[in-house]
């Protein structure tokens, strides 16, 4: 580390003033921006405010029993589905054996996180066997009136644009674009998997009058499911919650669909590709269509190849059996038509979405699907885990040891004192600031841990002052004036401070990149504190400590500044040039740290 | 000034100094003690998980509750034996949670519960309750703190050298495993606050031991260019003229935990944040000690098996020797802590030997401070 020169002063001595009105600039912006939005004390963790329980009820879905591997699988995904970030504090537990409590903190956003608990978030792409929008108990023979009876125009004068399948630009495959324009009623219906060229023969043309007409099959199941699908009426929820349910994911079924407000059902085939071979998916705003929000998958490798087998399939076919149906939890939320095998191992699915229902959609398909079922029992509010006379116990005894400190440090340092009271509480302003923001920005709660790291935390930030101000006072003894001891000091002093609050830092980004839950929400706190130490002691300590050095009560060591060069014992020979203009400081040491 | 400020002066100026390194064996046994009692408790005792690591069970009451939740607090302690949670459901019944309970234990609380609150005992809904930490949570924190120990010594055996970065491990391994052993001694329920108060030790036993490692190899960078002063000496004045810092660092970090721990534990019976509370206390502790007492003096004695700082050792004996032989003076004036050399200029390393031979040699590394 280069010790300032004799050169000091002029860049060094200049800034501080700047330095400082930058960081109350900055104090006085934040403490605004958080009266503005309304949200002036930091989001409450559970354990210090209560909050919302939500008690769901598992049910057993095809295939999966309920049983404690489950359960905790389901417990594991909904943790990380109300935690996405982690620091958002909710608990997440089973309840005898079929029961799993959610615990989300005061303030959060309940309906969403009812919803992001609740939806199993099974995935499936199945391929379009039929589909035509459904208004009346059986399909009419045209579909310009089936739709009549719920009021929605008829599918060819409906073009649904924001249905679509591309590969996004950029990727190697060819974009194959979709629309739902053109959907036709299809009659035809296949137990197959794949779609025979003799079913999409009679698939008419849009708009144009089709009737329902099966094709010949020996297959039982598939005059059955013709059956169903004839009867099948989605403009009713009752029906729509007992078609989405019945679907297994290795034969065709039948399901619903709202696009563009208009209930479609469907014939789908078997499932092509599932949920479990989605290996991350984000919420993209598409710029170049018009389809908005969008939820953007990427798929393993596995699940790249089998997407671009069936959409390579699909391609040879005519509408409706080019489309392929992307399923969640029985219902369609979109059905796009592909004109050319997707490969690159990306899918979209667009359908209409806010904001938050994409970026809830994609990340319970990050999460993983949940292996049963549940149903919400009980949403009630609960009262904090810690009882409130104990909490303000122990928020007394903080203060206690608060005003403690306060008197070590002006018995200790006097003047100085000064120094380090005030840049604690400018870190203080900040962090609580800033966790306010914070809170309606990516719902970080505070809890009684992260209390106790920032009583911790007082501890690193007052250690910052220390370390300056002991590298300050054994310049003094040297026989330094405080000018250029406060100078000379620093850059020893900022090393030091870089070097331990970086393993701090390293600390805190490494937890919170690999770890989930509470653990996460701690590093955000260290991580916070650590940095906000070393914008306080480089924008507010060190230019503080520049502009009181030319103060004459400091700079002459009054004996109640804590800079007394005698009490110091500050070393006799050199103690007369202490003035500023000493020459005594440059030739003394050439060396530097 | 205080009384600790001319201490911080004398230190400086090396009146007053402590040999760490040279007792450095009381230390280790009494580290090693400390840490086999820790180890000790931890295998006979074992930890007491709380509910959200372990599971338990939970009650419900029914609704229109006389008993307050402070008073349900203390019924479900008292029929239990193991610290309960109590909250007030939307509906207005309580939801009382207690660690370690399987069915059996259950439905014995269950009717001591539903006595105390003078209730029948078929209106006091149990049921078993799983933990919210669950496995998953714990294994990725330990993933993280595996990555995390990785790192941080790869950092500093970088920024500072491999020695140091193994003394500050070995370090930190000392604060968590004396943490831990309290824990198991007092039995204090291990709850997730407590885990968090564990990783904020760990921040800050590496935070002290690197800020008194800086000034450790700040002090040590031209060691080789001198002969009279050996590793350890240096090592020795490192820490003692560090040590007005560490106690006022110490004492800061401390103060507010410490008012948490013993005001608000001990006198205001805030007893839920005794746990964390005692986690930070006992950390902070252990981990402002072993910087001092352990890392230094074991990166000193890593440092003394280094070829050039044998080399080093040598010629520094050769050379006190020779002193010793010629200057009886030098001899009378080896102890630590002579009132004597008040007025000599500031020099790293014992000030003693500087006083009669460092002013023409000792410019090189003398003048640093």
């Amino acid at each position: 580390m280069a010790a300032p020169k004799k050169g000091r002063g002029a860049s060094a001595q200049s800034k501080p003033g700047r330095s400082l009105v930058l960081i109350l600039i900055a104090i006085v912006a934040m403490t605004g921006g958080m009266f503005l939005a309304g949200h002036t004390t930091p989001r409450l963790g559970i354990d210090l405010a209560g909050g919302t329980s939500i008690t769901l009820k598992a049910k057993a879905d095809q295939g999966s029993a309920i049983n404690k591997a489950n359960m905790d699988t389901a417990v594991d995904i909904m943790n990380r589905r109300v935690n996405g970030l982690g620091v958002s504090e909710a608990e997440v537990q089973t309840q005898g054996d079929d029961h799993i409590i959610v615990n989300i903190p005061k303030g959060t956003n309940s309906k969403e996180a009812q919803q992001q608990v609740g939806t199993t978030a099974k995935l499936y792409f199945r391929p379009v066997l039929a589909s035509e929008p459904s208004g009346g108990a059986a399909p009419k023979p045209s579909p310009s009136t089936s739709s009549g009876a719920s009021g929605s125009p008829s599918p060819a004068a409906s073009p649904s644009g924001d249905q679509k399948a591309t590969s996004p630009s950029g990727a190697p495959s060819p974009n194959a674009t979709a629309t739902s324009q053109g959907r036709a009623v299809s009659d035809a219906l296949k137990a197959d998997a794949t779609p025979s060229p003799a079913g999409s023969a009679s698939a008419k043309s849009s708009g144009a009058p089709a009737k329902p007409s099966p094709t010949p099959s020996a297959n039982a199941d598939a005059a059955k499911l013709q059956a169903q699908y004839a009867a099948l009426d989605c403009t009713k929820p009752a029906e729509r919650a007992k078609v989405g349910k019945a679907g297994k994911p290795g034969e065709p079924t039948v399901a619903c669909g709202e696009i563009d407000k208009v209930w479609y059902k469907y014939v789908l085939g078997p499932a092509a590709v599932d949920g479990t071979e989605v290996k991350n998916a984000k919420a993209v705003f598409d710029t170049q269509g018009a389809s908005g929000w969008q939820v953007q998958m990427n798929f393993t490798s596995s699940g790249a190849k089998k997407f671009a087998d069936i959409t390579g399939e699909l391609a040879k076919n005519q509408q409706p059996q080019n489309e392929f149906g992307i399923v969640l939890d029985g219902d369609v939320v979109s059905s796009p038509y592909v004109q050319q095998a997707i490969t690159g191992g990306q899918a979209e699915i667009s359908g209409r979405f806010t904001q938050e229902e994409a970026q809830s959609l994609a990340n319970m398909l990050s999460y993983g699907a949940l292996p049963l079922s549940f149903q919400e029992e009980t949403v009630t509010t609960v009262t904090a885990a810690l009882g409130g006379e104990q909490l303000k116990a122990g928020l007394l005894a903080g203060a206690i040891g608060l005003v403690l400190v306060v008197i070590y440090l002006v018995a200790y340092y006097r003047g100085l004192s000064l120094v380090a009271m005030a840049s604690l509480l400018v870190s203080a302003i900040l962090t609580y600031v800033i966790m306010s923001l914070l809170g309606p920005a990516i719902g970080f709660a505070l809890n009684l841990p992260a209390v106790c790291g920032a009583i911790v935390a007082i501890g690193i930030t007052a250690d910052s002052f220390i370390v300056y101000f002991e590298r300050i006072r054994d310049e003094i003894r040297e026989g330094r004036s405080l000018r250029p001891a406060v100078e000379r000091a620093w850059p020893r002093a900022r090393r030091t401070i870089l070097v331990s609050d970086f393993v701090s830092f390293l600390a805190a980004a490494v937890l919170f990149i690999v770890t989930v839950g509470k653990v996460q929400g701690f590093a955000f706190t260290l991580g916070l504190t650590t940095v906000l130490d070393v914008v306080v002691v480089f924008f507010f300590t060190k230019p503080l400590m520049t502009l009181l050095a030319r103060r004459r009560f400091f700079a002459d060591g009054h004996k109640w500044s804590g800079l007394d060069p005698r009490s110091l014992g500050a070393k006799p020979p050199l103690r007369r040039t202490r003035r500023p203009s000493g020459p005594t400081t440059g030739p003394v040491d050439p060396k530097g740290a | 000034m205080s009384k600790l400020g001319n201490l911080g002066a004398r230190l400086h100026r090396g009146e007053v100094s402590y040999d760490f390194i040279g007792k450095r064996k009381i230390w280790y046994g009494v580290s090693i003690l400390i840490t086999i009692t820790a180890i000790l408790g931890l295998a006979v005792r074992g930890l007491n998980m709380g509910i959200d690591f372990q599971g338990g069970a939970v009650f419900t009451t029914p609704t229109k509750m006389s008993a307050s939740v402070a008073q349900v607090e203390k019924y479900a302690h008292d029929a239990a034996g193991h610290e309960a949670v109590v909250q007030k459901l939307g509906n207005g019944s309580l939801r009382i949670q207690i660690a370690g309970l399987d069915t059996a234990k259950s439905d014995q609380v269950k009717q001591t519960l539903a006595k105390d609150l003078k209730l029948d005992p078929e209106r006091l809904n149990a049921d078993l309750v799983g933990p919210s930490w669950g496995e998953q949570i714990a294994n990725k924190a330990w993933q993280g703190l595996a990555i995390f120990m990785v790192l941080v010594v790869i950092y500093l055996a970088i920024a500072f050298e491999w020695r140091m970065a193994v003394a500050a491990l070995v370090a930190l391994i000392h604060d968590i495993t004396i943490t831990v052993g309290i824990y198991a001694l007092v039995g204090f329920e291990v709850t997730p606050g407590t885990v968090i108060g564990l990783l904020t030790i760990l921040g800050y036993s590496l935070y002290d031991t690197v800020v008194v490692f800086d000034s450790l190899k700040e002090q040590t960078k031209d060691i080789t260019k001198q002969t009279r002063f050996t590793y350890s000496d240096i090592a020795n004045h490192s820490i003692n003229s560090t040590l007005v810092r560490s106690i006022n660092t110490t004492v800061v970090a401390l103060l507010p935990v410490a008012g948490l721990l013993f005001i608000g534990g001990g006198f205001l019976g805030a007893g839920t944040l005794n746990d964390i509370s005692l986690s930070l206390f006992v950390g902070l502790a252990a981990g402002a000690y072993s910087s001092i007492f352990i890392a230094t003096p074991l990166v000193a004695d890593l440092k003394e098996r280094e070829p050039a700082m044998k080399a080093l050792r040598k010629r520094v004996m050769a050379k006190r020797a020779q002193a010793a032989a010629g200057e009886a003076q030098g001899e009378s004036r080896s102890a630590t802590g002579e009132p004597s050399d008040g007025a000599a200029p500031a020099v790293v390393g014992p000030r003693d030997q500087s006083v009669t031979r460092n002013r023409g040699r000792g410019r090189p590394s003398g003048k640093r401070r």
